[in-house]
């Protein structure tokens, strides 16, 4: 019994050490003086001053945040619209129908996504740039949101509602007043949801990105495609900070709310994209 | 009076929303399905399903992509169901899980850019097996790289649900074998494995169609040795412009993924009803 156990630990140590050994394989040899990932020749720090220098990254950058912001905002409220209308239909059917037509873009292979997508851009005439990579990010993001806000008003009280209108209030007042406090915590985990997708993309961008535009993910795949350079495991640190960030945030504002409410909107993992 | 509000409130939340599922979700689709059916100049033909059925490279490709798809899953599920099991039994579960759960937040093209550090011919990798003597191999640019950075990726998206399903089990159920005389090993085949399976279906079904579609580790890892169906359908796309065809195989993709979630649904549904 205790020798099984002792295996066990070594087992999930070692796996643990397999899953992050890439990762800070990568941050380590950004502090490399060196020109590659092999052969370590001092710390340096001149990756990240070549990063800071380099103002096709840092406008990439910017880009890849301006997507990943309005995308995310966008797909929230429209998500969170999306939420309120299933919530709404009482025939179980109909019902079923839209839940199914909502997830078929969560299940879909990115490949299928993108070349979809790519074909509508073109079939519409659309060109390819900032407008049809954020249009896509959007897209992609809102059945998130749905799924996030749905359980939310499922959970919401329905004599809030029934209350709300007895005393008077119109559809408007019912909805900013007491619809959206309620289900605000399922809102907020929608748009960071879509935020972390739309960060994390890379098949569907690839294909309605066109020639002029770049998010971080494409730009990483055409340097990767030319070979190491350590700039990248500069911004490789970079990101996984912001990762980390992201994570923390969102795990406090979580459990923060499953304290209060009982029950917490769970951390979910980002579907495997961009493979 | 209070179904006219009802309408007008409806009316508000389908118009964005039934925008986004008519031009985005319906319109792609039936784009993608039309454009198989197409000849480029925008006549009828089946031509493309008859080159993609008739020609043996396409065939071979799709079965190929089956099968290191079907490679990939049962990679992962070999090393993941223990994995899942033993951090049942962690007093923090919750902690490591999150510990799982956030190297799948960071880009996944990083982590693959990582693998060409690891595993390139003068790379760390190389390094330590040459410690024992062993000549530096090629290890980019092979099949089994492929599998391991592949598997390596999927990895959190299969102990997350077989996590989830063993911890919904009943520690009772465990305890009640236990008293009726069966052995840790019959515990666990004949109790803790059945009731699982829908956390190992929802995995495999969260490893398979993904792997069915990579494209863009084939290209950084692989070298182009493997080509999946992804692969082939990025290569239609963007390189050789045959839209045609690429949507034929875009249709082919669909076809294998809607089979593998009947496939693992079915049985799914069954046990968690049992399971309630």
């Amino acid at each position: 019994m205790m020798k099984k156990i002792k295996w066990g630990n070594l087992y999930l140590w070692l796996m643990f050490v397999v899953l992050y050994l890439p990762i800070i394989f990568l941050i380590t040899y950004s502090f490399n003086a060196g020109k590659v990932m092999q052969g370590w020749s001092g710390f340096s720090l001149k990756h990240y001053g070549e990063l800071f220098a380099d103002t096709r990254i840092l406008e990439i950058v910017v880009n890849t945040f301006l997507v990943a912001l309005l995308s995310s905002l966008l797909s929230s409220v429209i998500g969170t619209a999306g939420a309120l209308y299933i919530y709404n239909i009482k025939h179980a059917l109909t019902k079923n129908v839209f839940l199914s037509l909502n997830n078929i873009l969560l299940v879909s292979p990115d490949v299928i996504i993108g070349a979809a997508f790519l074909i509508l851009f073109t079939v519409m005439g659309f060109s390819l740039g900032f407008t049809s990579v954020l249009l896509s990010h959007i897209a992609f993001s809102i059945p998130i949101v749905v799924l996030m806000v749905l359980p939310r008003l499922q959970e919401m009280n329905r004599s809030l509602v029934a209350s709300a209108k007895d005393l008077g209030a119109n559809n408007w007042q019912m909805l900013t007043r007491v619809i959206l406090p309620v289900i605000s915590p399922g809102i907020f985990a929608g748009f960071f949801m879509a935020f972390t997708y739309s960060l994390d993309d890379f098949a569907v961008t690839f294909f309605v990105t066109g020639n002029g535009f770049s998010t971080l993910s494409v730009e990483i795949y055409s340097r990767a495609r030319q070979g190491v350079s350590l700039e990248i495991n500069a911004l490789s640190a970079m990101m996984f900070m912001v990762s980390l960030a992201l994570v923390l945030i969102y795990y406090v504002i979580s459990t923060r709310a499953a304290k209060s409410k009982k029950q917490g909107t769970r951390l979910v993992l980002p579907a495997s994209e961009g493979l | 009076m209070m179904p006219k509000s009802k309408r007008q409130r409806q009316f508000f939340y389908i118009i964005p929303y039934g925008i986004w599922l008519v031009l985005f979700v319906i319109a792609p689709l039936v784009l993608l399905v039309f454009q198989s059916l197409t000849t480029p100049t925008g006549h009828f033909t089946l031509h493309n399903y008859a080159i993609y059925f008739a020609s043996g490279t396409y065939l071979r490709m799709t079965f190929n992509s089956v099968w290191y798809a079907f490679l990939i899953t049962v990679v992962t599920l070999i090393v993941s169901y223990p994995m899942a099991y033993l951090l049942n039994q962690l007093k923090q579960k919750q902690f490591w899980l999150l510990l799982i759960i956030l190297p799948t937040w960071i880009n996944l093209l990083l982590k693959t850019y990582a693998f060409i550090g690891l595993l390139s011919k003068s790379g760390t990798v190389n390094n330590f097996i040459g410690l024992w003597g062993v000549v530096p191999q090629q290890l980019l640019f092979s099949d089994w790289s492929f599998l391991l950075v592949a598997a390596y990726i999927e990895i959190p998206f299969m102990i997350l649900p077989i996590f989830n399903s063993l911890a919904e089990i009943n520690p009772r159920l465990e305890q009640a074998s236990r008293d009726l005389g069966a052995n840790r090993w019959q515990t666990l085949r004949r109790v803790i494995v059945p009731l699982s399976m829908p956390g190992v279906k929802a995995g495999i079904q969260a490893v398979f169609i993904p792997s069915l579609s990579l494209f863009m580790i084939t290209r950084l890892i692989g070298g182009n040795r493997v080509i999946t169906l992804g692969t082939a359908i990025e290569e239609h796309f963007l390189v050789t412009q045959n839209w045609q065809l690429g949507s034929t195989i875009g249709v082919v993709l669909i076809v294998a993924m809607v089979i593998t979630m009947i496939l693992t649904r079915d049985r799914a549904r069954r046990s968690a009803r049992k399971g309630r």
